[in-house]
């Protein structure tokens, strides 16, 4: 801190990198949000110009309030995505907390087998994964898409969470022995609470790719009633004609619960971060 | 009331043999300090004890019941850890009282025991806050009142007072002392402080590398050390041993304490360069370089005032030496 104090040129150069690299990351959105409020002519004459007087137009939004499923389609995104996190989260854990905390053979290995998920893109196994839905009945329903992110989202929970359990007490957890407290109370009531921010980070980089995927639900889940709201955004980009208005105001809409989900978690997610650089 | 043998106990992590097959009884009510180097396994033979590592092999039992299989929480054992290890997220007052809230104990009684071991460590006003809200000091006593709360058979202590400052340390030493006394309870302390091994321990055992080297009462340690390692490790400064056959004696190696060192002239006396000297009011601390010997200590009482580089004569009472073998053995 006071060292920026004494070199303001340098402060002003990593400011200057931020602001930056934050408009170039927030630009998308920008340009999404602010067109979703357009008229149709002013989204393709003027892309970037606010919404005035004249090219103001609700257009958008009433197409998708009119097509009626967006509120299933929601409801459905909204359920895959906070199950497969809840799982996510809580196997991971409970994963992680074997990994770190007790010692047997094939420990190592264990490990390494459970974190190779991330270097191997699921979406490798999708014919697979399809003929095993159909075999087990499960195609066009949510659990289908439940289990299929639980399974994407657990290798990085694992690594990251077994990570941070190891730099938990040993001393805390030996205290609970002691006093009689059972595994699973040392694991949800000591343990934790001390990984909450790991478990913030975690949560976030789980949860966006799980919100945003196409892929799955076009495949595993395209029916009516299981359209996720990035599936149901589609009926708007034809092979012809695209209703950029409608496409437009769906995803506007789409950003909103991840960002109240993320403004709950990134509190503990900043925490995470800059542990042990604050201290 | 407290009364542990360990038979032959011995624990491997992997291939590395840490607790060597150690056999010890510690008598009811005893004051019991393992001392020894870094590394050499006292927190594991104290977590051995406690039952948070298993053993490889041997046996240990509490009042003669086998407890060598039984959890922690079944052995009516107490803890006390280095990093005091409070719950985070608990009162002090709920720290205190979870065992016995655990073992299904009758509400009002968890509290009377929490209330009375909170009076004789004066936590009382400190009941309703959270561990974050202490300092060191006073979270290391509740650490200790959560011990006293579940009247242990056996009290463990892995190096209590090493994160507190010297002040509180003292402090701390005192009370745990007076709790002994007044608990009657049997105390097993790690720690590789001089002063707290001495000073609290009925016996002492001193372990190296995972073996008991000695075990006896702190003077008998330090009055009659069974090899060079004890009475090189009881006893600060440390003892200087010094080379029989420059002196003319039988024996392999010399051991005096620094106390023992007298400065003399003429004829028989050692011959020294002074190298350094610390005054600590009190004593004085005199490193003297030899050309047989090395670096010797010697410890003189009150102020002393002697020129670095200056040339010393120095020598000993003969029946103040400890004689060693070439293996470290003392002859006797
Ligand atoms: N879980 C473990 N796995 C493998 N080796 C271990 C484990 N715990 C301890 N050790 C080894 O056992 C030896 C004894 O460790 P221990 O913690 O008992 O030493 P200590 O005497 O308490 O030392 P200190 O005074 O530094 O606390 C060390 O060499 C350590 O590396
Ligand atoms: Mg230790």
């Amino acid at each position: 801190m006071s060292r920026t104090r004494h070199f303001p040129a340098r402060a002003f150069a990593a400011h200057a990198v931020l602001i930056v690299w934050t408009l170039i990351a927030l630009f998308p959105v920008f340009v999404t949000v602010v067109n979703s409020f357009k008229s149709k002519r002013a989204i393709f004459t003027q892309p970037l110009a606010l919404p005035g007087p004249e090219t103001f137009d609700l257009v958008g939004y009433q197409t998708v309030a009119a097509q009626g499923d967006f509120v299933a389609y929601f409801q459905n995104s909204l359920v895959v995505t906070c199950l497969s996190l809840f799982f996510v989260l809580l196997f991971g854990a409970m994963a992680a907390f074997a990994l770190s905390e007790y010692r047997f053979r094939g420990n190592m290995l264990m490990g390494l087998y459970l974190a190779l998920g991330i270097m191997i893109p699921i979406r490798l196994g999708t014919v697979a994964i399809l003929q095993m839905m159909v075999a087990t009945g499960l195609v066009n329903t949510l659990a289908a898409l439940i289990l299929v992110y639980t399974a994407q989202g657990l290798p990085l929970a694992v690594f990251i969470l077994s990570e941070f359990m190891r730099s938990v007490s040993d001393d805390l957890k030996n205290a609970g022995r002691i006093d009689g407290l059972s595994e699973y109370r040392i694991f949800f009531q000591l343990v934790l609470p001390l990984v909450r921010p790991a478990m913030a980070t975690v949560a976030v980089f789980t949860m966006i790719p799980i919100w945003n995927d196409l892929w799955f639900p076009l495949i595993l889940a395209p029916s009516e009633a299981t359209k996720t709201i990035t599936l149901g955004s589609q009926v708007f980009l034809g092979q012809f004609v695209s209703n950029w208005n409608a496409v437009l105001a769906a995803l506007s809409l789409a950003i909103l619960p991840v960002l109240v989900l993320y403004l709950i978690f990134s509190r503990q997610l900043i925490r995470g971060i800059t542990a042990g650089a604050v201290k | 009331m407290g009364q542990l043998t360990l038979s032959g106990v011995t624990k491997k992590f992997g291939p590395v043999d840490v607790i060597q097959g150690v056999d010890l009884a510690v008598a009811d009510g005893e004051f019991c300090v393992f001392v020894g180097p870094s590394g050499c396994g006292k927190s594991t033979l104290l977590k051995l004890i406690a039952g948070l590592e298993s053993a490889t092999a041997g046996r240990l039992t509490l009042d003669g019941r086998d407890i060598t299989n039984l959890p922690p929480a079944k052995r009516e054992i107490a803890m006390v850890f280095q990093s005091y290890a409070l719950y985070p997220h608990l009162t002090v007052r709920d720290n205190m009282g979870l065992a016995l809230r655990q073992a299904g104990r009758p509400k009002a009684e968890v509290r009377a025991a929490t209330d009375r071991a909170a009076a004789m460590l004066s936590l009382d006003t400190l009941l309703d806050r959270r561990p974050a809200e202490l300092s060191g000091g006073q979270r290391q006593r509740v650490a200790i009142g959560r011990a006293i709360v579940r009247r242990p058979k056996l009290f463990l202590f892995d190096e209590p007072l090493s994160n507190l400052d010297a002040a509180l340390r003292v402090n701390t030493r005192i009370e745990i002392a007076k709790l002994h006394r007044e608990l009657g309870a049997t105390m097993i302390y790690v720690t590789h402080d001089q002063v707290e091994a001495m000073t609290l321990a009925d016996r002492i055992v001193v372990l190296r590398a995972g073996k008991v080297e000695q075990i006896g009462a702190p003077m008998e340690l330090y009055n009659d050390p069974a090899n060079t390692f004890v009475a090189g490790f009881i006893g600060s400064p440390r003892m200087n041993f010094l080379k029989s056959a420059a002196l003319g004696m039988s024996s392999h190696t010399a051991g005096v304490r620094p106390e023992q060192l007298q400065f003399v002239e003429g004829p028989g006396a050692i011959r020294s360069t002074v190298s350094h000297v610390e005054r600590l009011g009190g004593e004085t601390l005199v490193y003297l370089h030899t050309a047989d010997h090395g670096l010797l200590t010697a410890r003189l009482f009150g102020e002393h005032d002697f020129a670095v580089g200056s040339e010393r004569g120095i020598t000993f009472a003969p029946d103040r030496v400890f004689h060693f073998d070439e293996a470290g053995h003392r002859l006797r």
